[in-house]
């Protein structure tokens, strides 16, 4: 059994705005192992870059607020001061961000850039790191590393781009790293070859991943677990298997159901799930999916524990019975499979 | 690289030639205005305004009055004053230069660093009550008519505290070349540097603050705090390193502008000889031709800077370079 | 739509999802009016501007029914009342060899001198007033005509593109070019000292009106202007609502004022605050050189230099006018800041500290 790395306790983050406090995570814990890859799936404003954000500490607005532990091999992140902060920072738990284009800065070399991260944690020289750097830039797969090493961030594409950004978050060799949509800005076929490398060199370097998209198919592919999220809580999480083919939550029903399937019979129309996300100034009470949910009944005006109700690896949020849910769960992601309905769930 | 330096060399003669053209236009042509009275000065004598229209070719078609002209001012170095007795132009342009180039050095050593330390100040107080009491000192310093300052300036230390410890060691209002006392040179220019510099301090220190802010909201920004840098070199190796490059581009404009005469109500508050003291002197004494020459030297200057500023920016930022 | 059941007896029931409430809508301007209303800093700086335009708006009744004086009128022999007893307005004894003649100091008596007499025996508190009407009138006027003529010339750059735009740029440039305070001479030493104003056609501005300064400046900043405003139009012009008027077979004048122009007036809403200021500084200094505002009219300006004479006697002649500018700057910068955080739509998410 692998060791614990990461263990996020009931983490909630607000913001105060003109408009009111916006809850963005509200109660979020969940773990992540040595060597494993965890993807947190979730609409745009579900809190999964917030939450992941808050457990580097990189949200530096004096409007937020922060409940809960995140216990890192052993020390609670959220207690550390600056120095220690530093240390874990860039060399155990590095992060690679959504837009390569933005995320370098444009005016230092490319090289510099990865040797100020190696200089900033290892007492090594400049020639030595400026050499690291350059078998980095191999690693990920950049031809003739040695000129590329000298070019500005400008000088590359988007997919280079991201393949040094993950050169640069490896440089340390960290125990976990945290990529927050790093294919959303890049082109399809880039997207393949940029999880291919992901996967590639976790292998080699031993991290953990904590993978963060909006996209099933991301998942679908790197993931050991998932977890899935809606208005700042995880509704769903549990090993890939079990939340694709087991899918205990009608939020990743929607999401499962809304994904175009090659080996099935085409369905009249895609399922969708009705309504807009919740404000998350005003949550609604009870269940925060409960307004677009097609399964609502009365129970929902409570709010639904994350809890084992299927197996005990896999976790959800919704007070549905186990048994009533197997029915509904394929009529709602695959209609077409299910005989006498011709209709889609709405 | 050499491309664009030509490329920009050429255009900045194409600029200098249309200023040139437009001076000319404006003083000479204008209607209603009689350019050979305005040469002449004050109660010109018929013997006088002839010679004038001989020498300026006012009889002659435009392009021809246009070459005499340049001619005058550029390559023979002839043009005359005649409201000042003929003293020669070009060489008294040449003689109150280190005056204004003193002046605006000086202020412009002052107003970086202190524009710098105030702007770099508030962006990292933000959130305590010092940032808004900078940018408020900034705002006043933006607000105060720089030839009103110097004047309280001059009230201050040249009358009512004069005797004062404070303000005894102040020389009388003037300049006093390097050459003749550095003490003097320096005590001399201390007042006219501070009074110049307020004005440029407030407006770059409000400048800056708002670029560092806007750029610590970048995402390299983020990325270089969750690379595990240190706060001291975020905010110096990336954040002010960045806006430098609007900084340096702002400043060189402002300072060619100095340079090129700009500070001329510092300098007739202060008494200080230069450049800008004697666009304002010929004004006041309607010397046409002083006029025309100092206004053309000063948009010279200020072309200049701005092509060094867009070479300048070029270094700063590597975007912007030629591939 | 709801799912049909097939089972029976099932405890939970299914119900039609709820829809989240109607979303209230409030205009951006509405919003930003909001935030700049409740900016109290920036709503204390616009106080403390119209409070300087009306008292200089009350000048004339300052002058003739308060003070009693004419404030353009040489007064060298005339006398004052300063605590009942009659004064000569011009003191013996002035200058270096105590020869000549000082006016008189403040008096701080409202009615009577408040801030004493200039060296041709003028009311200065009189003057200042008007001098402020004058001052204000040509900086708000220039910084709006500016405004205005660049936000069409922009318009019509932006939206029509190629030749038209290339032109009028071009233009614009060549203005841009020279340095500003430099033009601003130029211009100003050839039409206001030439005594014969400006005549162009059926047009004739003396060189004494307040006209000929306010066209200049006006004039000189259009590049200011003109180019963040071109440069918004033709953002918008990009975008996909203009386009879609186009496909509609809109006209073009009506695209660009019921589309680009609402669009691009927050621009020049920002900018107008902080070209008024730009506009009264640069008055202030023409008008010191000699080159603005001409006798027997004053400013702010011409105060300052009639003052700088006088400055080691009777100080206050030079610095209450200074002052004024001041403030009337220092308000105007105060309160551009909050027109541009109201309208910013990436308002940062501030809260008010208490």
């Amino acid at each position: 059994m692998a060791e614990q790395l990461l263990e996020v306790r009931n983490l909630k983050v607000s913001f105060r705005t003109e408009d009111g406090v916006v809850r963005a995570v509200d109660g979020v814990s969940f773990t992540v192992s040595e060597g494993e890859t965890l993807g947190i799936v979730g609409e745009s404003g579900s809190g999964k870059s917030v939450t992941m954000m808050s457990v580097m500490r990189l949200i530096i607005d004096p409007n937020a607020t922060f409940e809960g532990e995140v216990i890192y091999k052993g020390r609670d992140l959220m207690s550390l001061n600056q120095a220690e902060l530093r240390q874990v920072r860039g060399s155990e738990i590095a992060m690679i961000f959504q837009d390569p284009m933005t995320s370098l800065n444009p005016v230092y070399r490319v090289g510099w850039q990865i040797s100020e991260q190696i200089r900033a944690h290892e007492r090594v020289s400049k020639q030595a790191a400026r050499a690291r750097a350059i078998e980095l830039l191999q690693a990920v797969g950049i031809p003739h590393p040695a000129e590329r090493v000298d070019d500005f961030p400008h000088q590359f594409s988007g997919g280079m781009r991201q393949r040094v950004m993950i050169a640069m978050a490896l440089s340390c060799s960290p125990s976990l790293l945290i990529a927050d949509e790093p294919t959303t800005a890049l082109d399809v076929t880039i997207q393949a070859q940029i999880l291919e490398l992901i996967r590639k060199l976790k292998d080699e370097f031993g991290s953990a991943v904590v993978l963060i998209t909006h996209d099933m198919g991301v998942v679908a592919d790197v993931a050991d677990r998932v977890a899935v999220m809606y208005a700042g809580r995880i509704v769903e999480m549990g090993s890939k298997h079990d939340v694709f083919y087991d899918a205990e939550h009608p939020y990743t029903w929607g999401l499962l159901g809304s994904i175009a399937r090659i080996d099935r019979p085409k369905p009249r129309r895609l399922t969708t799930i009705r309504g807009l996300p919740p404000s998350l100034i005003n949550l609604p009470p009870g269940c925060a999916f409960g307004p677009r949910c097609p399964q609502r009944f009365e129970m929902c005006d409570q709010v639904p524990e994350l809890a084992p109700r299927a197996a005990f690896d896999h976790t959800d949020a919704c007070h549905l019975d186990p048994t009533i849910k197997r029915n509904r769960r394929d009529r709602t992601i695959h209609p077409e499979l299910v005989e006498g309905t011709n209709e889609q769930s709405a | 690289m050499l491309i664009f330096i030509v490329r920009r060399t050429l255009w900045t003669v194409l600029v200098l030639f249309t200023i040139s053209v437009l001076v000319f236009v404006i003083f000479f042509k204008t209607p209603g205005v009689d350019p050979a009275r305005a040469i002449a000065g004050r109660n010109p004598s018929p013997k006088v305004m002839a010679e004038i229209r001989h020498q300026f070719g006012l009889d002659r078609p435009f392009p021809v009055q246009y070459g005499l002209m340049m001619k005058k001012i550029f390559i023979t170095h002839d043009l005359v004053s005649y409201s000042n007795q003929g003293t020669k132009v070009i060489p008294e342009i040449g003689a109150a230069a280190p005056a204004t180039l003193s002046l605006v050095f000086g202020a412009a050593i002052i107003w970086v660093v202190m524009a710098i330390l105030m702007g770099v100040a508030a962006a990292v107080l933000r959130g305590t009550v010092l940032d808004p009491i900078l940018m408020i000192i900034a705002l006043i310093g933006i607000s105060m008519p720089v030839f009103w300052l110097g004047e309280v300036v001059n009230l201050v230390t040249q009358s009512r505290l004069h005797h004062t410890f404070l303000f005894s060691w102040v020389p009388p209002l003037g300049y006093t070349p390097f050459t003749q006392s550095p003490v003097l040179w320096f005590k001399g220019l201390i007042f006219p540097w501070i009074t110049l510099s307020i004005l440029y301090i407030g407006f770059y220190a409000r400048v800056l603050r708002a670029n560092l802010l806007e750029i610590q909201n970048e995402d390299y920004i983020r990325t270089a705090r969750a690379k595990g840098l240190t706060e001291r070199r975020v905010l110096f190796r990336h954040t002010l390193r960045n806006s430098m490059i609007t900084f340096v581009s702002l400043f060189g404009l402002d300072f060619g502008v100095l340079v090129g005469g700009g500070a001329l109500l510092t300098e007739v508050v202060f008494a200080i000889h230069g450049v800008g003291f004697l666009t304002y002197q010929s004004l006041t004494n309607l010397d046409l031709p002083v006029i025309m020459a100092t206004v053309i030297y000063g948009a010279f200057f200020i072309v200049l800077a701005n092509t060094l500023v867009d070479i300048a920016y070029a270094g700063l930022d590597p975007r912007v370079r030629p591939a | 739509m709801a799912i049909a059941l097939t089972e029976s007896a099932e405890p939970p029931a299914q119900t039609t999802p709820d829809l989240p409430p109607e979303i209230s809508g409030r205009s951006p301007w509405a919003l930003a009016w909001r935030r700049l209303w409740r900016n109290r800093i920036a709503m204390a700086a616009l106080v403390l501007f119209l409070l300087i335009i009306t008292v200089s708006l009350v000048a004339p009744l300052y002058a003739h029914d308060v003070a009693r004086v004419n404030p353009f009128a040489n007064n060298l022999n005339g006398t004052t009342v300063i605590n009942g007893h009659r004064v000569p307005l011009m003191q013996q004894g002035g200058g270096i060899l105590k020869l000549g003649e000082t006016p008189i100091g403040p008096t701080w008596d409202i009615s009577h001198y408040f801030l004493g007499a200039d060296q041709q025996g003028r009311d200065v508190m009189a003057r200042l007033l008007y001098g402020g009407r004058s001052s204000l009138e040509i900086g708000i006027g220039s910084a709006v005509i500016c405004c205005v003529i660049a936000t069409v010339i922009a318009l019509i750059a932006g939206y029509f593109g190629g030749l038209v735009d290339a032109v009028l740029s071009r233009l614009m440039d060549v203005i841009w070019a020279f340095p500003v305070f430099l033009l601003a001479i130029s211009i100003s030493t050839v039409l206001l000292t030439e005594s014969s104003g400006l005549s162009i056609g059926p047009f004739h501005l003396v060189a004494t009106s307040l006209w000929l300064p306010t066209l200049i400046i006006a004039f000189i900043y259009l590049p200011y202007v003109y180019r963040p405003i071109r440069g918004h139009v033709l953002s918008v012009s990009e975008k996909e609502f203009v386009q879609a008027g186009i496909a509609q077979g809109a006209s073009d004048l009506r695209l660009i004022f019921s589309d680009i122009l609402p669009n691009v007036v927050s621009v020049v809403i920002v900018l107008l605050p902080l070209m008024i200021a730009t506009t009264i500084l640069t008055e202030s200094a023409l008008s010191f050189l000699s080159i603005g505002v001409q006798p027997p009219n004053a400013s702010w300006g011409t105060i300052i230099s009639d003052g700088s004479d006088l400055l080691y006697t009777r100080p206050w002649v030079a610095i209450a006018p200074g002052i004024m500018i001041v403030l009337t700057v220092l308000s105007l910068n105060v309160l551009g800041d909050g027109v541009r955080d109201a309208l910013d739509p990436r308002a940062k998410l501030r809260v008010e500290a208490g």
